[in-house]
């Protein structure tokens, strides 16, 4: 078996991200999980947060995804995002707007379900720049 | 004979209309260009999201208590028709296609003794529909192919649809687009979404080794729950940006065929046009000569 995972990436879109990389860590709904070569076959649904992908030794990269799904196979591991932006294009004063345009939505409707989403949405968007970086 | 005039007349409005149908070509192309695009880089989304919930359905521990959007009410009493169409016309024979089939689908499902109900996406579908099938259509969805076509459209008629199933309004769904090929061909495609028809031949080739039961996070059922709404609507956008893009493919050739009609009876017209002239002047010369002679 190949030593590497093919991983896949994509978005309604489109294909963000397609190649072979050493592993990669998903946020899934219950707590993140790596997918390393020979992973069992798994499928969760993601909560907002970092995906990073580790290739040759230390080289990681941060990509932000919104949710989604993920399905992890012996050789493969497919990432369905509803929305993913690479960590480093994150914009801070976009994402605040967003999180206050949230915020109005859910003092209006306090049971809208997309606009709850939405703030969860916003605030890991924060989290993910400020925790970013630094780990 | 008609007069100069006239014939004049008759060039001039072809040619205007040739530059109007030839304008329409230009507007088609680029348009084209980029539903196509767009259309393209949503299959593999739409691909992958088969392919997962592919394998899924297939290693379904517990097939009776799946959701019945993917192993359907049990009957299949009424059909829903997801008709997409365009909203403009002078696309050549692109909204007329779609009708014939969904047409043809509503007659052999009637005789079959099934309900048959219309969701028309698309004002041209609808128009079309309305004469012959009107007490069936149920709703309908226009003007969504005016802006750029985005994922939110699809979650809209999506809604919709899966209200109707809550309400136990149909049993099957299908939807019926065209398929883009390439510019100058489109195919027509119908697809069962509810229940879901899996590809399961195909699966299998490719992936031997993947009957594994996979284990799931959250559970089974929570999961499911929330991956078939978004693979139906993932579907829909699909069949929305094929559709999109195979709209402006046909568009582009109906109008490359009326500019250059245009063009052969433009021709046709200046030659009668130079005929009938020449024969006017001829027939002066001989009013003069003989006009002359008598003298």
């Amino acid at each position: 078996m190949a030593d590497k995972v093919a991983f896949e990436l994509v978005s309604p879109e489109k294909l963000l991200l397609s190649r072979d990389v050493d592993f990669v860590v998903v946020p899934g709904a219950e707590g993140d999980f790596a997918v390393l070569p020979g992973h069992a076959p798994f499928l969760s649904s993601l909560r907002p947060g970092i995906i990073e992908i580790h290739e040759e030794g230390n080289e990681t990269t941060g990509l932000f995804v919104a949710g989604g799904f993920a399905e992890a196979t012996p050789e493969r591991c497919t990432v369905l995002a509803n929305e993913a932006i690479p960590v480093a294009d994150l914009d801070r004063s976009g994402i605040e707007r967003r999180q206050s345009n949230a915020k109005e939505d859910l003092q209006a409707h306090p049971d809208d379900d997309a606009a709850k989403a939405e703030l969860a949405t916003a605030e890991a968007m924060l989290a993910a720049l400020d925790g970013w970086g630094k780990a | 004979m008609p007069s100069l005039k006239d014939l004049r007349i008759r060039i001039n409005s072809v040619r205007s209309t040739q530059k109007i149908t030839s304008a329409m070509k230009m507007v088609a192309a680029s348009k084209l260009r980029r539903a196509q695009e767009q259309a393209e880089a949503g299959r593999p989304y739409a691909d992958r999201m088969d392919r997962m919930v592919g394998s899924l359905a297939q290693s379904l521990e517990n097939f009776e208590a799946a959701p019945k959007l993917l192993v359907g009410t049990g009957k299949e009493e009424t059909h829903l028709l997801v008709v997409a169409t365009s909203d403009r016309g002078l696309c050549g024979a692109f909204n007329s296609s779609i009708v014939r089939a969904a047409r043809r689908r509503i007659r052999a499902l009637q005789n079959d003794g099934k309900n048959v109900k219309i969701l028309c996406v698309g004002r041209k579908g609808q128009l079309q529909l309305k004469r012959d099938y009107g007490r069936l259509i149920v709703d309908r969805i226009d003007e969504i192919s005016k802006r750029r076509l985005s994922f939110n459209d699809a979650e809209d008629i999506t809604s919709r649809i899966l209200a109707l199933f809550e309400q136990d309004e149909f049993d099957v769904c299908t939807v019926i687009y065209n398929h883009f090929e390439s510019p100058i061909s489109q195919v027509i495609t119908e697809r069962q979404l509810i229940p879901l028809s899996v590809p399961e031949a195909e699966e299998q080739k490719t992936e031997p080794g993947l009957s594994a039961i996979y284990e799931y996070e959250p559970e089974e059922e929570e999961l499911l729950g929330q991956l078939l709404p978004r693979n139906f609507t993932v579907q829909i956008y699909r069949a929305l940006l094929e559709n999109a893009a195979s709209e402006q493919g046909a568009r582009m050739t109906a109008m490359d065929n009326a500019t250059r009609n245009a063009g052969e009876l433009i021709d046709k017209l200046t030659l009668n046009y130079n005929r009938t002239r020449q024969a006017y002047i001829t027939k002066e010369l001989i009013e003069i000569v003989s006009g002359a002679e008598a003298l």
